[in-house]
């Protein structure tokens, strides 16, 4: 074997870079708790209505007895309903999502709420801090769903926590 | 070099078909760009046909169709004995082409507008997934015949070092078995039976998990012919030498070994896997730049070797005395460029953590055209340019035609890919026919629209000319043959580890099983719900 000595430090110092970049980031996920969806929850989305979850009655934000947020949505072509939420900044949320029909992509633009969604899956968001400015916001549809998928969206005004 | 050797023929009929079906593409390219900026009227129908039919092109027409013609080539030439099988070998190209063509029929007639990753339950006609089907199996007879010439050539040169071009050729050749059988399994035991109405519903989670075996290695396979010519080609054709053979061997084994376990770096956002399995691709994934930085550091060094080689002095001046003039020799430089720059998007994309800011936008369109339209395809015009001459028996008409072409290619995918990835930031999503969102939340996004527009124009005027100087023959005729690259110590013998792949195809099938053999059982451990087919 002919490794140039100049190549072999190169090779450990790649290892060496690959390795902190795997080191940092199940720090991340470990100590900062810091996952993206993974809940493996299995639902039928042809009856999402006939859930006590997912029906329409029960979708938007409902706030739960420690403070916090539990959001519920449903994704059908080509809309979030509800079309339009409302939250308080700084509150933690616990955010889920299923679809009636085909995927579709779930995305809030530089936060942490982002999921695909699946059909015969719930997909489970959990932002331990919640929003953290105000404002509102578009969600986007970010999957390919069919032939209006651009027309896809709905929004989220986030408020002033105290008001 | 005789003739008779040389594989001419097969080599320009598939790589034909691949360039002017990519010029089809890029104009279909252009026609995506200005409908997205909104400068011609929308019509959604053809916008979602355009794209299916433009990735669809671009990803696995292009790439099959020039991996398997430059194969043929490389590997006749760098072992000096002819293709065996020729039949086999243009079966295989009917069934590559023919596949193509059918597919085509139905992405441009309107009837399978479900993107080239055609996730289910979204369904196409029936005939779409057919034609997809064949071409996939066009391929694996043209795995065969690879595989099979160096089995046949070691038989005769015992003990011998197979010629890194052919040792890169064939490890491509069994990475794209073991990649396409992901994708292979999902259409043929889910889709095709749904599409034909056989079966009523279809396990999405499965079908998106075998989907993700494949596509993390297949821009292995589209990326590795790239890696060969910067291997194997670029460092004699700037006029100097490779730093190490052996090292090259490890890299391409690494990225065959570290590239297949590691699909669900594209199930990061994807409920039905995990969290432990995402990280243990994600490690994975991470190693996987090992191979791409070493190449990255051997790449240039070679070119330094030739600089110096060339007079070059100082610590930068050995970079103007490379033979630039090349086409294939600036092809490399560019393709550096962006890799290097897509290169550190992709570890954003790849990171656990982060990539949920990007998932599913712009930025992701904005990253694969870089390394893929980019460093991919520009290597596969330097390729093309460096064996035209020794394939067709006429010089190039122009270097300087095909500089300026290369050029424009580099200067255009910049300009189309950079303002994406801004674009993503701002939460723009990808495939999009046009961005009919509130006027406050697109506002910003204007400017990156139109140096869209113009990025895709010039990448256009590129992709004809390119097309253009392999047609219009008209230099002198050429009796040079491809050269390929002398290590600075060229290998006498290696262990078998690094001259075959009996141990590594071991190592790989026992890393598959670690890496998917839970998460797909898992469908079947648990209750699932199917849906239905639904039309798009
Ligand atoms: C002429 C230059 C090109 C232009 C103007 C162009 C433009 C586009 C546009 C506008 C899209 C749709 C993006 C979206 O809706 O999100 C697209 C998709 C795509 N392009 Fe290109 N492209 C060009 C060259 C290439 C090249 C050279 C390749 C690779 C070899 C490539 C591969 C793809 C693929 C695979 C898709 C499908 C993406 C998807 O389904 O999300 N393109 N391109
Ligand atoms: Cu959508
Ligand atoms: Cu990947």
């Amino acid at each position: 074997m002919h490794v140039d000595p100049l190549e072999k430090t190169w090779v450990w110092l790649a290892s060496a870079i690959a390795v902190t970049f795997v080191v940092v980031l199940i720090w991340a996920a470990v100590a900062r708790g810091i996952h993206p969806p993974s809940n493996v929850e299995t639902i039928d989305s042809a009856s999402l209505h006939l859930s006590e979850e997912f029906a329409e009655d029960n979708l938007g934000v409902h706030r739960q007895p420690d403070g916090s947020l539990k959001v519920v949505m449903v994704a059908t072509r080509y809309g979030f309903y509800p079309q339009h939420i409302e939250v308080p900044a700084n509150t933690p949320i616990n955010f889920r999502i299923a679809t009636t029909d085909v995927l579709h992509g779930f995305h809030v633009e530089g936060t942490n709420l982002a999921t695909m969604v699946i059909p015969g899956f719930i997909s489970e968001v959990n932002l331990a801090e919640g929003f953290k400015t105000t404002g509102t916001k578009p969600m986007f549809c970010n999957e390919y769903c069919g032939l209006g998928h651009h027309y896809m969206w709905s929004r989220v005004t986030i408020t002033d926590k105290a008001s | 070099m005789s003739d008779a050797t040389k594989p001419s023929g097969l080599a320009l009929a598939h790589m034909w078909i691949a360039f002017l079906l990519f010029a089809v593409a890029a104009l279909l390219g252009l026609y995506q760009v200005l409908e997205r900026a909104e400068l011609i009227p929308v019509w959604d129908l053809g916008y979602y046909s355009s794209v299916t039919s433009h990735g669809a092109i671009m990803g696995f027409v292009l790439t099959t169709l020039f991996i398997s013609g430059f194969g043929y080539y490389t590997a006749a030439t760098s072992l000096k004995m002819e293709v065996p099988m020729k039949g086999v070998a243009w079966l295989g190209w009917i069934l590559m082409v023919g596949g193509s063509v059918l597919a085509a029929v139905f992405m441009l007639t309107g009837q399978a507008a479900v993107l080239f990753t055609f996730y289910p339950p979204l369904t196409a006609h029936v005939g779409f997934y057919i034609g997809a089907t064949l071409l996939v199996v066009g391929s694996w007879l043209w795995v065969l015949v690879m595989i099979v010439m160096m089995g046949q050539w070691k038989k005769a040169n015992p003990g011998q070092v197979v010629p890194l071009a052919m040792f890169g050729t064939a490890i491509n050749a069994l990475l794209w078995f073991w990649t396409s059988l992901g994708v292979a399994i999902e259409v043929l035991t889910q889709i095709i039976p749904l599409a034909l109405g056989l079966v009523d519903t279809i396990d999405v989670g499965l079908a998106r998990t075998l989907f993700s075996w494949t596509l993390h290695p297949i821009v292995y396979f589209w990326l590795l012919p790239a890696y060969i010519t910067l291997y194997t080609i670029v460092p004699k054709a700037a006029g100097g030498r490779l730093i190490s053979d052996e090292m090259a061997r490890i890299a391409f084994i690494m990225l065959v070994v570290f590239g297949l376990p590691i699909g669900f770096h594209h199930l990061y956002m994807d409920p039905f896997q995990a969290e432990g399995w995402k990280i243990l691709h994600m490690v994975g994934t991470m190693l996987v730049a090992i191979p791409t930085m070493i190449t990255g550091f051997t790449v240039i060094g070679s070119l330094e070797i030739a600089g110096r080689l060339r007079g070059g002095k100082g610590l930068f001046g050995w970079i103007s005395k490379v033979d630039w003039s090349q086409p294939v020799v600036l092809a490399a430089g560019f393709a550096m460029l962006m890799l290097t720059i897509g290169g550190f998007g992709g570890l954003i994309n790849a990171s656990y953590s982060l990539n949920v800011v990007v998932h599913n936008t712009q930025w992701v369109t904005g990253h694969f055209h870089l390394i893929f339209g980019g460093t991919v395809v520009i290597m596969y015009m330097g390729a093309a340019y460096y064996i035209w001459p020794s394939v067709t028996g006429k010089e190039l008409a122009s270097l300087g035609r095909a500089r300026t072409q290369l050029w424009l290619w580099f200067i255009g995918m910049c300009t189309l890919t950079l303002p994406w990835h801004a674009l993503g930031l701002q939460g723009q999503p990808r495939r999009t026919a046009f961005s009919p969102y509130a006027t406050e939340f697109v506002q910003s996004w204007w400017t990156a629209e139109y140096l869209m527009v113009l990025g895709g124009a010039i990448l256009v005027l590129s992709a004809v000319l390119f097309v253009f100087n392999l047609a219009i023959g008209g230099g002198p005729a050429a009796s040079r043959e491809v050269e390929y690259a002398e290590a600075v110590h060229q290998p006498v013998s290696l262990p078998n580890s690094l001259n075959g792949f009996t141990l590594w195809n071991w190592i790989i099938a026992i890393s598959m099983i670690v890496a998917f053999g839970y998460p797909v059982a898992q469908f079947w451990m648990m209750p699932t719900y199917d849906p239905v087919m639904w039309g798009f």
